[in-house]
């Protein structure tokens, strides 16, 4: 799954800000940190704050802060701001739609599209900086079948 | 994976007052009310067949219910399976309860830990379970307690008649 730029700075706009609802950070603060444009997260916050997710605060040290629940909204939430996460709208209208081939691999997709909703739609922003915070799990073994397949090829 | 709570009146939670421990035939009741208030379905056959199998002090089988004062606030169930496909045995649960008065408390959490500790006692390095897709308050509890995908994907086909 590929996220679009907006998006991807979204999530981490909305992570820097989660992980310390009661601090103000400066966009310019926030893009220094991913090497990004500040006009473009200025873009990105704007849209976060008018769905409630951030708030802009004025005046000297101003800059803008977390107001959502860390507990509640997910990756999804965040997502659906900016891009869809799901099927396509109108799968009806895709090349070849209505061959067999088109409809067999529409049922592919949504299988693929189903299992990401369901996972991003689970994890809430707490649960992410959990995961931003914790050090990656040592490489888990493979299961034996695919330990064989790859021994074959 | 079943998930039950219910709504009759209890005491206000207390973590501190909260108690995990293996379940005794005596908590069958509470369990089946609790699963009761959750699927809207008595299932008393059901339990008492679980608890027969999972209650019944085997090593790698775990009934474990938490309670506050003699109020039972939850209960989870899972066992250590070994699993074909060149996976080692692993932990299981496959089913959690908890009473909404008590949510909120840390308990699902408490819960869990438990039944890992155990889990771990038995020998094993991971622990699963399987959820519906759209169970979206189960996903995001079992995911805050750092469940991410495993190495599995369940598939499954529709058997014509």
């Amino acid at each position: 799954m590929k996220l679009q730029i907006a998006t991807r700075l979204a999530l981490y706009a909305a992570l820097q800000l989660a992980a310390d609802p009661e601090r103000q950070l400066a966009a310019a603060e926030i893009a220094e940190r991913y090497g990004i444009s500040v006009n473009h997260l200025a873009k990105v916050l704007r849209t976060l704050g008018r769905a409630g997710l951030v708030e802009a605060v004025r005046g000297a040290g101003g800059g803008y802060r977390f107001r959502g629940n860390v507990k509640r909204v997910t990756l999804l939430d965040v997502i659906e701001l900016f891009e869809d996460a799901g099927p396509s709208a109108r799968p009806e209208e895709e090349p070849g739609a209505a061959s067999p081939e088109g409809q067999g691999l529409r049922r592919v997709l949504n299988e693929i599209d189903d299992i990401a909703r369901a996972t991003l739609s689970s994890i809430t922003l707490a649960t992410m900086l959990k995961i931003v915070n914790e050090p990656p799990p040592a490489e888990a073994a493979p299961p034996k079948s695919a330990a064989r397949a790859a021994k074959r090829g | 994976m079943e998930m039950s709570h219910r709504k009759t009146e209890i005491a206000a939670p207390d973590p501190s007052e909260m108690r995990v421990r293996p379940a005794h035939a005596s908590d069958l009741p509470a369990v089946v009310a609790l699963d009761a208030e959750n699927t809207g379905e008595a299932r008393p056959a059901y339990w008492k067949d679980r608890f027969e199998w999972y209650a019944g002090r085997q090593p790698d089988r775990f009934f474990l219910v938490a309670e506050q004062r003699g109020d039972t606030l939850g209960f989870i169930v899972g066992e250590v399976r070994a699993w074909e496909f060149g996976s080692p045995p692993s932990g299981w649960v496959f089913a959690i309860g908890v009473s909404p008065r008590a949510r909120l408390h840390g308990l699902g959490s408490l819960l869990f830990d438990e039944i890992c500790a155990r889990f771990r006692s038995a020998g094993v390095q991971h622990v699963r379970t399987m959820l519906a897709k759209d169970a979206h308050l189960l996903l995001s509890f079992f995911r805050s307690l750092g469940m991410m995908g495993g190495p599995f994907i369940q598939l499954e086909k529709r058997l014509e008649p």
